[in-house]
Protein backbone atom coordinates (compact mmCIF):
# COMPACT_ATOMS: atom_id res chain seq x y z
CA UNK A 1 0.00 0.00 0.00
CA UNK A 2 1.11 3.15 -1.22
CA UNK A 3 2.28 5.39 1.84
CA UNK A 4 0.85 8.97 2.77
CA UNK A 5 1.70 11.69 4.96
CA UNK A 6 -1.32 13.57 7.00
CA UNK A 7 -0.20 16.82 7.85
CA UNK A 8 -1.24 18.22 11.35
CA UNK A 9 1.13 21.16 12.45
CA UNK A 10 -0.39 21.70 15.79
CA UNK A 11 1.07 22.22 19.42
CA UNK A 12 0.79 19.16 21.75
CA UNK A 13 -0.92 20.79 24.43
CA UNK A 14 -0.37 18.03 27.11
CA UNK A 15 -2.80 17.09 29.38
CA UNK A 16 -0.89 18.83 32.23
CA UNK A 17 -1.25 22.14 30.35
CA UNK A 18 -5.24 21.62 29.30
CA UNK A 19 -6.24 20.80 33.13
CA UNK A 20 -3.40 24.10 34.20
CA UNK A 21 -5.77 26.18 32.00
CA UNK A 22 -8.83 25.51 33.39
CA UNK A 23 -7.10 25.74 36.56
CA UNK A 24 -6.45 29.07 35.74
CA UNK A 25 -9.51 29.85 34.98
CA UNK A 26 -11.00 28.61 38.49
CA UNK A 27 -8.98 31.20 39.99
CA UNK A 28 -9.77 34.15 38.09
CA UNK A 29 -13.68 32.99 38.32
CA UNK A 30 -12.74 33.43 41.79
CA UNK A 31 -10.79 36.34 42.00
CA UNK A 32 -7.94 34.81 44.34
CA UNK A 33 -4.22 35.67 43.43
CA UNK A 34 -2.31 32.22 42.87
CA UNK A 35 1.50 31.57 43.52
CA UNK A 36 3.91 28.95 43.10
CA UNK A 37 6.32 28.85 45.16
CA UNK A 38 9.60 26.46 43.84
CA UNK A 39 13.58 25.93 45.10
CA UNK A 40 15.61 23.49 46.29
CA UNK A 41 15.39 21.22 49.23
CA UNK A 42 16.73 23.19 52.55
CA UNK A 43 16.62 26.89 51.06
CA UNK A 44 14.28 27.49 53.68
CA UNK A 45 10.56 27.88 51.66
CA UNK A 46 8.65 26.50 54.35
CA UNK A 47 10.06 28.94 57.09
CA UNK A 48 9.93 32.34 54.25
CA UNK A 49 5.91 31.02 53.61
CA UNK A 50 5.27 30.70 57.49
CA UNK A 51 6.35 34.03 58.48
CA UNK A 52 4.60 35.46 55.24
CA UNK A 53 1.60 33.56 56.89
CA UNK A 54 1.85 34.57 60.45
CA UNK A 55 2.63 38.72 59.51
CA UNK A 56 -0.30 39.14 56.49
CA UNK A 57 -2.48 36.21 56.45
CA UNK A 58 -5.69 37.06 58.11
CA UNK A 59 -6.37 34.71 61.18
CA UNK A 60 -9.40 33.61 61.82
CA UNK A 61 -9.13 35.19 65.77
CA UNK A 62 -7.92 38.66 63.38
CA UNK A 63 -12.12 38.96 62.64
CA UNK A 64 -12.48 42.37 64.41
CA UNK A 65 -9.32 43.91 64.17
CA UNK A 66 -8.73 45.78 60.81
CA UNK A 67 -8.79 42.69 58.48
CA UNK A 68 -8.34 45.30 55.37
CA UNK A 69 -4.63 44.99 56.11
CA UNK A 70 -3.98 41.79 55.88
CA UNK A 71 -4.91 38.81 53.04
CA UNK A 72 -7.23 36.14 53.30
CA UNK A 73 -4.89 32.99 52.22
CA UNK A 74 -4.54 29.13 52.40
CA UNK A 75 -1.75 27.18 51.02
CA UNK A 76 -1.29 23.99 49.31
CA UNK A 77 1.72 22.42 49.86
CA UNK A 78 3.47 19.53 47.68
CA UNK A 79 6.19 17.22 49.45
CA UNK A 80 6.88 13.12 48.46
CA UNK A 81 6.69 11.93 52.17
CA UNK A 82 4.86 13.38 55.28
CA UNK A 83 3.13 16.12 56.79
CA UNK A 84 5.43 18.33 58.07
CA UNK A 85 5.67 21.19 56.20
CA UNK A 86 1.73 21.08 56.32
CA UNK A 87 1.41 20.68 59.96
CA UNK A 88 4.29 23.61 60.12
CA UNK A 89 2.31 26.15 58.46
CA UNK A 90 -1.41 25.13 59.74
CA UNK A 91 -0.12 26.88 62.75
CA UNK A 92 -0.48 30.00 61.21
CA UNK A 93 -4.45 29.45 61.56
CA UNK A 94 -5.26 29.40 57.49
CA UNK A 95 -6.13 26.47 55.92
CA UNK A 96 -3.66 24.20 54.51
CA UNK A 97 -4.11 21.10 52.28
CA UNK A 98 -1.25 18.51 51.76
CA UNK A 99 -0.80 16.65 48.81
CA UNK A 100 1.98 13.65 49.31
CA UNK A 101 3.03 12.38 45.85
CA UNK A 102 4.32 9.61 47.05
CA UNK A 103 7.07 9.49 44.36
CA UNK A 104 6.58 12.30 41.79
CA UNK A 105 9.44 14.85 42.27
CA UNK A 106 7.07 17.62 41.14
CA UNK A 107 3.79 18.92 41.58
CA UNK A 108 1.04 18.75 38.56
CA UNK A 109 -2.04 20.80 37.82
CA UNK A 110 -4.13 17.55 38.55
CA UNK A 111 -2.81 17.03 41.89
CA UNK A 112 -3.41 21.19 42.28
CA UNK A 113 -6.90 20.51 41.10
CA UNK A 114 -7.33 17.80 43.24
CA UNK A 115 -6.25 19.56 46.12
CA UNK A 116 -8.20 23.03 45.72
CA UNK A 117 -11.44 21.20 45.62
CA UNK A 118 -11.19 21.07 49.28
CA UNK A 119 -10.74 24.92 49.56
CA UNK A 120 -13.27 27.49 48.94
CA UNK A 121 -11.49 29.83 46.49
CA UNK A 122 -13.99 32.59 46.56
CA UNK A 123 -13.17 32.77 49.96
CA UNK A 124 -9.59 33.58 49.18
CA UNK A 125 -7.59 37.03 48.20
CA UNK A 126 -4.27 34.63 47.57
CA UNK A 127 -3.70 30.59 47.15
CA UNK A 128 -0.08 29.78 47.90
CA UNK A 129 0.95 26.24 46.39
CA UNK A 130 4.36 25.61 47.89
CA UNK A 131 5.90 23.13 45.60
CA UNK A 132 8.22 19.69 45.60
CA UNK A 133 11.92 20.71 47.09
CA UNK A 134 13.47 20.31 43.54
CA UNK A 135 14.75 23.02 40.86
CA UNK A 136 14.36 21.26 37.68
CA UNK A 137 10.98 19.62 37.25
CA UNK A 138 8.58 21.92 38.58
CA UNK A 139 9.97 24.74 36.63
CA UNK A 140 8.22 23.13 33.30
CA UNK A 141 4.86 22.19 34.73
CA UNK A 142 1.91 24.67 34.74
CA UNK A 143 -0.39 24.61 37.46
CA UNK A 144 -2.81 27.39 36.29
CA UNK A 145 -0.56 29.85 39.20
CA UNK A 146 -0.47 33.77 38.30
CA UNK A 147 3.50 33.94 39.57
CA UNK A 148 6.24 31.94 40.00
CA UNK A 149 8.61 32.43 43.06
CA UNK A 150 11.85 31.04 43.10
CA UNK A 151 13.69 31.15 45.83
CA UNK A 152 17.57 30.23 46.42
CA UNK A 153 19.60 30.99 49.89
CA UNK A 154 23.03 32.05 50.30
CA UNK A 155 24.39 28.73 51.66
CA UNK A 156 23.83 27.38 47.53
CA UNK A 157 26.40 29.47 45.75
CA UNK A 158 26.23 32.34 43.89
CA UNK A 159 26.23 30.46 40.34
CA UNK A 160 23.09 28.80 41.00
CA UNK A 161 20.96 30.74 38.83
CA UNK A 162 23.67 29.74 35.69
CA UNK A 163 22.67 26.05 36.58
CA UNK A 164 18.67 26.05 36.58
CA UNK A 165 18.11 28.66 33.74
CA UNK A 166 14.62 27.31 33.10
CA UNK A 167 13.65 27.99 36.56
CA UNK A 168 15.07 31.38 36.64
CA UNK A 169 13.90 32.16 33.20
CA UNK A 170 10.22 31.77 34.25
CA UNK A 171 10.53 33.40 37.53
CA UNK A 172 8.62 36.65 38.63
CA UNK A 173 10.41 36.64 41.58
CA UNK A 174 13.74 35.72 42.92
CA UNK A 175 14.16 35.18 47.00
CA UNK A 176 17.43 35.10 48.24
CA UNK A 177 16.79 33.65 51.83
CA UNK A 178 19.19 33.57 55.11
CA UNK A 179 20.32 36.21 54.28
CA UNK A 180 21.35 37.00 57.82
CA UNK A 181 24.26 33.99 57.21
CA UNK A 182 25.31 36.09 54.21
CA UNK A 183 29.01 36.62 56.35
CA UNK A 184 29.10 33.19 57.75
CA UNK A 185 29.57 32.00 54.40
CA UNK A 186 31.10 34.62 52.55
CA UNK A 187 27.91 35.22 50.22
CA UNK A 188 28.74 37.57 47.73
CA UNK A 189 25.91 39.29 46.50
CA UNK A 190 26.67 41.38 43.38
CA UNK A 191 27.67 37.85 42.07
CA UNK A 192 24.34 36.55 42.24
CA UNK A 193 22.22 39.78 41.64
CA UNK A 194 24.47 40.36 38.36
CA UNK A 195 24.02 36.34 37.16
CA UNK A 196 20.14 36.90 37.97
CA UNK A 197 20.01 40.38 35.87
CA UNK A 198 21.55 38.48 32.77
CA UNK A 199 19.22 35.01 33.22
CA UNK A 200 16.28 36.90 34.63
CA UNK A 201 16.48 40.22 34.02
CA UNK A 202 12.46 39.97 34.28
CA UNK A 203 12.37 38.98 37.94
CA UNK A 204 12.11 41.38 40.69
CA UNK A 205 14.53 40.53 43.06
CA UNK A 206 14.59 40.46 47.17
CA UNK A 207 17.15 39.68 49.89
CA UNK A 208 15.37 38.67 53.08
CA UNK A 209 15.59 36.35 55.80
CA UNK A 210 12.83 34.59 57.12
CA UNK A 211 14.42 33.70 60.55
CA UNK A 212 15.29 37.58 61.26
CA UNK A 213 12.31 38.98 59.04
CA UNK A 214 14.84 41.63 57.18
CA UNK A 215 13.57 42.16 54.06
CA UNK A 216 10.26 40.71 54.21
CA UNK A 217 8.21 43.77 54.28
CA UNK A 218 9.15 44.59 50.17
CA UNK A 219 7.59 40.73 49.80
CA UNK A 220 4.80 42.12 51.51
CA UNK A 221 4.49 44.86 49.40
CA UNK A 222 5.33 43.05 46.42
CA UNK A 223 2.44 40.47 47.12
CA UNK A 224 -0.25 42.85 48.60
CA UNK A 225 -0.18 45.18 45.61
CA UNK A 226 -0.14 41.71 43.17
CA UNK A 227 -3.39 40.74 44.66
CA UNK A 228 -4.58 43.77 44.64
CA UNK A 229 -4.54 44.28 40.69
CA UNK A 230 -6.36 40.79 40.57
CA UNK A 231 -8.96 41.59 43.24
CA UNK A 232 -12.37 41.33 41.04
CA UNK A 233 -13.27 43.74 43.53
CA UNK A 234 -11.78 46.35 42.70
CA UNK A 235 -12.52 48.37 39.30
CA UNK A 236 -9.41 50.59 38.06
CA UNK A 237 -11.26 53.72 35.89
CA UNK B 1 11.12 14.96 32.62
CA UNK B 2 7.69 14.34 31.02
CA UNK B 3 8.38 12.64 27.52
CA UNK B 4 6.66 10.14 28.67
CA UNK B 5 3.16 11.72 28.91
CA UNK B 6 3.72 14.44 26.46
CA UNK B 7 4.69 11.33 23.90
CA UNK B 8 1.29 9.05 25.06
CA UNK B 9 -0.59 12.63 24.27
CA UNK B 10 1.01 12.98 21.19
CA UNK B 11 0.34 9.50 20.01
CA UNK B 12 -2.71 9.35 21.03
CA UNK B 13 -3.70 12.05 18.73
CA UNK B 14 -1.64 10.34 15.77
CA UNK B 15 -4.00 7.02 16.44
CA UNK B 16 -7.20 8.94 16.52
CA UNK B 17 -6.65 10.82 13.48
CA UNK B 18 -5.34 7.41 11.76
CA UNK B 19 -8.39 5.52 12.44
CA UNK B 20 -10.09 7.95 11.14
CA UNK B 21 -8.16 8.46 7.95
CA UNK B 22 -8.62 4.59 7.70
CA UNK B 23 -5.05 3.65 8.33
CA UNK B 24 -4.21 0.56 10.34
CA UNK B 25 -0.03 1.08 10.34
CA UNK B 26 1.65 4.23 11.37
CA UNK B 27 5.33 3.97 9.77
CA UNK B 28 6.76 7.54 10.87
CA UNK B 29 5.93 10.28 13.19
CA UNK B 30 7.28 13.84 12.42
CA UNK B 31 7.40 16.74 15.27
CA UNK B 32 9.20 19.61 15.83
CA UNK B 33 11.05 20.42 19.21
CA UNK B 34 11.89 23.79 20.68
CA UNK B 35 15.65 23.64 22.34
CA UNK B 36 14.22 25.80 24.89
CA UNK B 37 10.86 23.64 25.28
CA UNK B 38 11.98 21.67 28.50
CA UNK B 39 11.72 18.36 26.75
CA UNK B 40 14.48 16.56 25.78
CA UNK B 41 14.83 15.08 22.27
CA UNK B 42 16.94 11.60 23.61
CA UNK B 43 14.39 10.87 26.47
CA UNK B 44 11.17 11.46 23.59
CA UNK B 45 13.09 8.83 21.48
CA UNK B 46 12.95 6.26 24.04
CA UNK B 47 9.49 7.06 25.37
CA UNK B 48 8.22 6.93 21.96
CA UNK B 49 9.82 3.61 21.35
CA UNK B 50 8.38 2.15 24.81
CA UNK B 51 5.09 3.70 24.06
CA UNK B 52 4.89 2.60 19.96
CA UNK B 53 5.32 -1.36 20.90
CA UNK B 54 2.34 -3.20 19.75
CA UNK B 55 0.45 -0.49 18.67
CA UNK B 56 -0.15 0.83 15.01
CA UNK B 57 2.87 2.85 15.35
CA UNK B 58 5.00 -0.77 16.12
CA UNK B 59 8.68 0.00 14.66
CA UNK B 60 7.79 3.58 13.45
CA UNK B 61 10.55 6.11 13.27
CA UNK B 62 10.37 9.25 14.94
CA UNK B 63 12.10 12.59 13.52
CA UNK B 64 12.47 15.41 15.24
CA UNK B 65 13.47 18.89 14.11
CA UNK B 66 15.02 20.66 17.13
CA UNK B 67 14.22 24.17 17.01
CA UNK B 68 16.69 27.09 17.86
CA UNK B 69 15.76 29.80 20.23
CA UNK B 70 15.58 33.18 18.32
CA UNK B 71 15.15 36.17 20.23
CA UNK B 72 13.62 39.41 18.84
CA UNK B 73 15.51 42.88 20.47
CA UNK B 74 13.31 45.62 20.18
CA UNK B 75 15.35 48.46 20.73
CA UNK B 76 17.18 47.72 17.70
CA UNK B 77 14.37 45.63 15.90
CA UNK B 78 16.57 43.28 14.98
CA UNK B 79 16.42 39.49 15.65
CA UNK B 80 19.04 37.02 16.77
CA UNK B 81 20.18 33.57 17.95
CA UNK B 82 21.25 33.50 21.32
CA UNK B 83 24.78 31.73 21.92
CA UNK B 84 24.35 30.52 25.57
CA UNK B 85 21.30 30.93 28.26
CA UNK B 86 21.61 34.94 28.40
CA UNK B 87 19.19 36.25 25.66
CA UNK B 88 21.33 38.99 25.33
CA UNK B 89 21.57 41.40 21.93
CA UNK B 90 24.68 41.39 19.69
CA UNK B 91 24.55 44.59 18.86
CA UNK B 92 23.02 46.76 21.90
CA UNK B 93 23.71 43.81 24.51
CA UNK B 94 19.98 44.59 26.17
CA UNK B 95 18.59 41.54 28.17
CA UNK B 96 14.95 42.64 27.45
CA UNK B 97 14.67 40.07 24.23
CA UNK B 98 11.11 38.65 23.34
CA UNK B 99 11.41 34.79 22.38
CA UNK B 100 10.13 34.16 19.19
CA UNK B 101 10.89 30.39 18.76
CA UNK B 102 12.63 27.67 20.96
CA UNK B 103 9.51 26.78 22.92
CA UNK B 104 7.46 24.39 20.38
CA UNK B 105 6.37 20.98 21.03
CA UNK B 106 4.43 20.41 17.62
CA UNK B 107 2.96 17.47 15.81
CA UNK B 108 4.15 18.51 12.19
CA UNK B 109 2.96 15.23 10.60
CA UNK B 110 3.05 11.34 10.57
CA UNK B 111 3.07 8.84 7.75
CA UNK B 112 0.86 6.32 7.58
CA UNK B 113 0.24 3.21 4.59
Amino acid sequence: MATRTIEIHEAVQGQNDQIAARNRAMFEEAGVYVINVMSAPGSGKTEFLARTLADIALHPSDEQANPGHKLRMAVVVGDIATDNDARRLAVSGVEVVQITTGGYCHLDADMVAKAIAHLNLQDLDVLIIENVGNMVCPATFDLGEHARIALISVTEGEDKPLKYPTLFKRADVVVINKIDLAEAVGYQGYVVIDNLSRVAPQAYVIEVSARTGEGVEDWYDYLKAMQGLHNKSICYV
Amino acid sequence: MHEVGLMQHTLDIVFDRAMREDSHRVKAVHMRVGEDAGVVPDALQLAFAALSQNTMANNAVLEIECVPVRCFCQACNRKFTPGDIFYECPTCGKLAAEVLSGHEFELVSFEVD
